[in-house]
């Protein structure tokens, strides 16, 4: 076993790191108060290569590994989950799902755009009654003929409004339950498609949530993803890469957060030493270093997994079911370190504490991981 | 014209530095080596140059006298955008073998622009660049802040205090870069990330002259005392800690 990280794995992560310390902690309080979407910090990291870090240099993309991405992912996060909740929707849901399961001419007119970060990609499962039952798409997709007629409404959508490649799941044959659901390519500048006002969240607010509402739009055949009814399985397989990168999210929130408390325990003095100095504290950072390094370990396996072509559904799950939690955890209690001045948005850890909340609902709730990892566990695919 | 930048490999500005057992060698165990931050201004700087005058400057070499150990730095300056590097297989014991090795190097393979950052954020010795110049012969430009290309000229920017000096300079020259040479540090895009390990990086042996200097001891310095606090109404108390404590009055 080795624990190693490549040279190129460190150079991403510091670059990551450079970026997200220097550009990104300048304005991430203002940003998120006003719910200021980060529009010059996704060009930058467009630039530099991280909107499409994963796909082949083929089509235009970074050709890095996952485990560079979840490095790079941990960096963004510790300072703005906001930024990197985009740069994850388009590398690991939509560039990964077209460059997996599109045909040559999608990936040449839709995925290079993407993975230059010229374009912003958006993944639209969820609906007002379809959120960890995704099974129950109301959205649909008839069979026209000559194209495919979309109506219905999804919520909940990461970069809804900039994207302008939406990957959307609707019911073709609702007779078949889930095996009727299709994937499609829509174009957001296309008739019959609207967008609903900005989700005032609890927290991620400089990313750009919203419902989207599609009103008889025409969607060519040539844009279904895969053959027909291959919906659902491509949005779980998809979904199974990207909990890796919210995973890696929830390890930064809980890492930023762990940074800003150790210190703040170094700084501040109660009772004559430095808070780091009475147990109480010092135990606490040292579980929540526990955690993290914990919860790190989880991510890279199944990162890892990716890389090697080796299952990594369960292993994404867990990942993500514990980081996301223990994310909550550390960041609770490194505004607990701060005291009074956690509780303020100068000190940046009431921010991480609301960012943290999120990690265990979006792209599989806690409760949707236990039931991937419960399963697998009653099938026998993970013996002591 | 080529740039040559001379890079140096640091000890990260969080290290805790402390010496081996014998006194006489830094421990370099669990030492996190970074680009010195004034070379990764000179080297954004002169990316920068090669990129807003395509076809004027033909190449951006890092240069550096260091062990194996500084390759991936070297590597660094690579996916920043240096074209290629070159690396004299030693580690420099003071700033005169390392600014020979590097004028040896130079003296073969002559550069129209030679940047030292002013100083390396180890040993702070601000030494190598006028050195450089002067085993080479050529002449320096000190406290560089801004280089601009102009109609196939050199325009050189200048600090001091209270001025800012514009200049035309002949090549070549070593120029010793400080503040506003750049704004930030370039970052690496994926891309040079992904190809810094294909372009060339040359090793070289050193000609290993005789030193002029050798370590025998590193002693810490005695921690910093306490300071005290005078409350604000006391001044007669600061005075006569200033007269006869620190006696400094």
């Amino acid at each position: 076993m080795d624990f190693q990280f490549t040279e190129e794995q460190l150079m991403i992560k510091q670059a990551a790191r450079d970026y997200a310390q220097r550009e990104l902690w300048v304005d991430v309080i203002e940003r998120d108060e006003k719910a200021i979407y980060p529009e010059k910090h996704v060009k930058a990291l467009a630039e530099l290569g991280f909107m499409g870090m994963m796909v082949s240099p083929e089509y235009d993309g970074g050709g890095m590994d996952t485990i560079s991405y979840v490095l790079a992912m941990e960096e963004i996060s510790k300072v703005d989950s906001s930024v990197s909740v985009i740069l994850s929707v388009n590398n690991s849901l939509v560039c990964w799902g077209l460059e997996t399961f599109g045909t040559e001419e999608q990936k040449q007119k839709y995925l290079r755009p993407l993975a230059r970060g010229e374009k912003i990609g958006a993944f639209l499962l969820s609906e007002p009654e379809a959120g960890s039952d995704a099974t129950s798409q109301h959205t649909t997709a008839i069979d026209m003929g000559d194209y495919y007629l979309l109506n219905g409404t999804k919520n909940w959508i990461t970069n809804g409004n900039t994207a302008s490649t939406y990957l959307v799941m609707a019911q073709t044959h609702p007779e078949k339950g889930h095996k009727g659901i299709n994937a499609f390519i829509v174009e957001r500048h296309w008739e019959g498609i609207s967008v609903g006002p900005h989700e005032n969240k609890m927290g991620m607010r400089s990313s750009d949530t919203h419902s989207v509402m599609f009103t008889d739009v025409k969607v060519p055949k040539e844009n279904r993803i895969g053959g027909d009814g291959f919906g659902f399985r491509f949005a779980m397989q998809t979904l199974d890469g990207g909990r890796i990168g919210i995973a890696a999210q929830a390890v930064g929130i809980a890492a930023g957060a762990l940074e800003l408390a150790l210190k703040y325990a170094k700084e501040r003095k109660a009772f004559g030493t430095e808070i780091i100095n009475h147990q109480a504290i010092a135990f606490k950072l040292a579980d929540m270093a526990v955690k993290v390094e914990n919860a790190r370990n989880l991510v890279l396996k199944a990162a890892w997994l990716k890389d090697q072509h080796k299952p990594y559904g369960v292993a994404s799950a867990m990942a993500k079911l514990y980081a996301a939690d223990i994310a909550m955890q550390v960041t609770t209690e490194a505004v607990q370190i701060h005291g009074g001045y956690g509780y303020v948005k100068e000190y940046h850890v009431e921010r991480l504490m609301r960012e943290a909340k999120l990690t265990q609902i979006y792209e599989g709730t806690s409760e949707v991981q236990h039931i991937v990892i419960s399963r697998a566990l009653a099938k026998g695919e993970l013996l002591p | 014209m080529k740039i040559a930048v001379c890079i140096s490999n640091v000890p990260d500005t969080t290290t805790r530095i402390k010496t081996d057992a014998t006194g006489q060698k830094i421990d370099l165990n669990g030492v996190q080596w970074v680009l010195n931050p004034w070379d990764e201004l000179a080297l954004t700087r002169a990316i920068e140059l090669k990129e807003q005058n395509t076809g004027l400057v033909s190449e951006v070499i890092a240069v550096m006298a260091a062990s194996a150990a500084g390759e991936a730095t070297l590597r660094k300056a690579l996916a920043v955008g240096a074209d290629r590097a070159v690396r004299i297989d030693t580690d420099p014991a003071d700033s005169f073998e390392a600014a020979r090795e590097l004028a040896y190097y130079f003296e073969a393979h002559w550069a129209d622009i030679i940047f030292t950052g002013i100083e390396s954020s180890d040993f702070n010795g601000l030494a190598v660049g006028p050195m450089l110049a002067t085993l080479l012969k050529i002449h320096l430009i000190p406290g560089v802040s801004g280089v601009f290309l102009e109609n196939g000229q050199v325009l050189v920017q200048q600090e001091v205090d209270g001025m800012s000096i514009r200049l035309k300079t002949h090549q070549p020259v070593v120029m010793v870069v400080q503040k506003g040479i750049a704004i930030v540090p370039k970052i690496p895009a994926m891309r040079g990330i992904m190809t810094a390990r294909t372009k060339p990086l040359e090793v070289l042996s050193p000609r290993k002259e005789a030193l002029q200097t050798e370590v025998t001891a590193f002693e810490p310095l005695p921690p910093k005392a306490a300071a005290k606090m005078i409350d604000a109404e006391d001044a007669p108390r600061l005075i006569e800690l200033l007269r006869n404590e620190a006696k400094v009055i």
